[in-house]
């Protein structure tokens, strides 16, 4: 996983409530077996015309926000299917960092594991960011002091630390619990005494 | 005295492996399903990093959200659409370079992995269960532990069969009452999810208890726990009792002889204990509770068929209201409509949610020896092989063809448009499934969710029927 530590970049404001994975990434995308190029459907139904011209209207359409690096989005975001498609089509694009109020569980594991920075705020710290977004000013968001600056302002924002630490090294989550293999092996050790009922065994064909 | 728990903490507590950090945790994970959209990007990383599947008898996989719903004796070769077919060779060559049990596309078998999973009795009370798919909260009727997650977690289940959680909070909602004829548990997660909205749920795993549930056959619980996640939940639980065991026993991967009595030694526990606190709870009766019908690109859209639609100018909250009025546009509809006065083009009866042999024979019983509306077209998709055999056998395919349905092989069909399923832009929809959201059946479609015995009676009349009050 690439590491984060500091992103610059324009901020694109989503003010709309329930922006869902569909919306995200619609489901013709989907069939792809891979994790890169999914950037250029980026909001694909919102972005595009039904003949595939660019919706001059959306706001990833117009410059600057079409180098957009951060998205500051309505609440819910993110709601819908658990596809993962949505970070890497997000990350693909160049969306580093979502803040919004909330987001919905699935998409917030699902981006994480991307590393997706997602930052909760509340309305009226969303409020004055989204102003500065809308006058195309450049952010900066600090994940080692848990900090974005604009102009001249600055937001404090929290963030779990163990989320903290993942991000800015990069963590493969595979490669740490698989440092606690005794433990799973035991459970197992474990199950197979007093849950042997869970095991599924084959009948020969 | 032990403090009382919740069905969930009995569950989680079993399964916690250790707690690796503050509210984190690593979960054993006992049952694992798969399918062709969100696990190739999963075995492609796994083989990258030279990783082994480590339990491959734990998950079991299939087919369903790419595959087309005719031709189904031709397989694979029923896939025209290129990268759909690419999808589905991969999921079939992953597996089986995995040494993992397949059910492929002209098994009897095959079905919507949310449906093949309970009738195999691979979903069992007690376990904890995953897929990369976020209905997969269906599970939680028999009482197991079941949530949806993205595909780095489906590689990591693979890789480690546990997962690292953080431990959700308890929601109860109590539903008591004996349902009107005609109105379904569809009819009530739609009118929960529209009184505590989509977000009520996030960070918690709902049990449902209360006299109906306990009424409810184990399709129609099925029904509920499906559209948890409509609520915003991580899972849906339903404490199994002796339906739940029955339902079970005998099928091909439930417990058998020795282990199955010792299963039910263990099921027995699953409650939650007089006394145990709950984080969040809601309480409804049912008694007069009319068909629902979403009118919205939200699940929490929903009235009750006699209801109109509402007014979003007397909505406080902004957001909400301009939400409401994009949606009121591209839905095609105003408030103070009536839903009754509104035609329809398409009728889809199928989906996880809605596709079990119960949710087709509620549905046949209702128009038997009646006609489609000449306006309308209309698809039943059994969800299973099963569900499709059953329902020969029974007659119930008879019946739907006689009034003008259309019949197909069973998968996702037009719940989600990704196959060859799908509406056109501006088509209005009656749809058993599980999603409403702008353009979830097609680009520009109009999705209205019903339960299968409204969506029937709706594609006889053409338009949205009061099943309560008219017989047809
Ligand atoms: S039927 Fe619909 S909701 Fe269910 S698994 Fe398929 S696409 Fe998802």
């Amino acid at each position: 996983m690439k590491k984060f530590t500091i992103l610059k970049g324009i901020a694109a404001v989503m003010p709309d409530i329930n922006i869902d994975t569909d919306a995200i990434i619609p489901k013709q995308f989907l069939k792809t077996i891979h994790r890169k190029g999914l950037g250029k459907s980026l909001f694909y139904n919102e972005r595009y015309t039904e003949e595939y011209n660019k919706n001059v209207d959306f706001i990833l359409n117009k410059d600057p926000w079409s180098n957009s690096s951060i998205i500051i989005a309505g609440e819910n975001f993110g709601c819908g299917s658990s596809r993962e498609h949505a970070p890497w089509a997000l990350l693909d694009f160049g969306i580093q960092c979502i803040i919004s109020n909330s987001f919905a569980d699935i998409f917030f594991n699902n981006s994480l594991k991307n590393g997706l920075l997602l930052i909760k705020l509340n309305k009226n710290e969303i409020q004055i960011l989204s102003e500065l977004a809308m006058e195309k000013e450049s952010f900066t968001v600090d994940l080692i002091n848990q900090k974005i600056s604009v102009k001249n302002n600055e937001i404090n924002f929290n963030i779990d630390p163990i989320i903290k630490d993942r991000l800015i090294h990069g963590y493969d989550d595979i490669e740490i619990t698989l440092k606690n293999k005794q433990l799973i092996v035991d459970y197992e050790n474990n199950k197979n005494k007093f849950h042997i009922w869970k095991n599924i065994v084959y009948e020969k064909k | 005295m032990n403090t009382p728990k919740t069905l969930f903490d009995k569950i989680w507590g079993d399964h916690v492996i250790s707690k690796t950090n503050k509210n984190q945790y690593l979960l054993y994970i006992d049952r694992h399903l798969v399918h062709e959209v969100t696990s190739p990007q999963a075995f492609e990383k796994l083989k990258l990093s030279k990783r082994k599947v480590r339990k491959p008898e734990l998950t079991l996989g299939v087919a369903d959200h790419n595959v087309p719903t005719t031709l189904r004796y031709q397989g694979i070769n029923s896939i025209k659409d290129k990268i759909a077919k690419l999808q589905v060779e991969t999921l079939e060559k992953n597996l089986s370079d995995n040494s993992i049990k397949y059910i492929p596309l002209t098994s009897k078998n095959q079905g919507i992995v949310h449906i093949i999973g309970p009738e195999q009795g691979f979903t069992i009370p007690g376990t904890t269960i995953v897929c990369g798919d976020s209905h997969t909260s269906t599970h939680g009727a028999f009482g197991s532990l079941a949530f949806g997650i993205g595909t780095s977690e489906v590689e990591h289940v693979l890789a480690t069969q546990t997962l690292v959680q953080a431990k959700p909070k308890n929601m109860r909602i109590i539903i008591n009452g004996k349902l009107k004829k005609n109105v379904t548990s569809k009819d009530i997660i739609l009118k929960v999810i529209s009184k505590i909205g989509t977000a009520a749920g996030t960070g918690h795993v709902i049990e449902f208890s209360g006299s109906t549930i306990l009424d409810m056959t184990m399709e129609e619980r099925m029904t509920l726990c499906n559209m948890s996640i409509e609520a915003g939940a991580k899972a849906g639980l339903i404490a199994p009792d002796n339906k739940t065991f029955d339902y079970l026993y005998g099928l091909p991967f439930a417990p058998k002889e020795k282990n199955w009595e010792l299963a039910i030694e263990y099921w027995k526990k699953l409650v939650t204990d007089k006394g145990a606190i709950f984080d969040q709870e809601f309480s409804f009766n049912i008694e007069e509770l009319k068909p629902f019908v979403t009118w919205g690109t939200s699940p929490e859209n929903g009235i009750a068929i006699n209801e109109r639609i509402p007014d979003p100018k007397q909505l406080n909250n902004l957001e909400k209201r301009q939400s409401i009025e994009k949606s009121l546009n591209y839905m095609g509809l105003k408030a103070g409509d009536s839903l009754k006065d509104i035609s329809i083009q398409k009728v889809f009866i199928g989906s996880c949610t809605n596709g079990r042999i119960e949710d087709l024979r509620a549905a046949a019983n209702y128009i038997q020896g009646k006609k489609v509306s000449h306006n309308v077209q209309a698809l039943v998709v059994p969800g299973s092989g099963l569900v499709k055999k059953q329902a020969e056998a029974e007659g119930i395919k008879e019946i739907f063809l006689e009034a003008g349905f259309e019949w197909r092989d069973p998968g996702c069909s037009m719940c989600l448009g990704m196959n060859p399923d799908q509406l056109a832009s501006g088509e209005r929809c009656a749809s058993t499934s599980n999603r409403n959201f702008e353009g979830r059946q097609g680009r520009g479609g109009r999705t209205h969710l019903v339960s299968p015995i409204t969506a029937a009676a709706s594609a006889i009349k053409g338009f949205f029927v009061d099943v309560t009050e008219e017989d047809l």
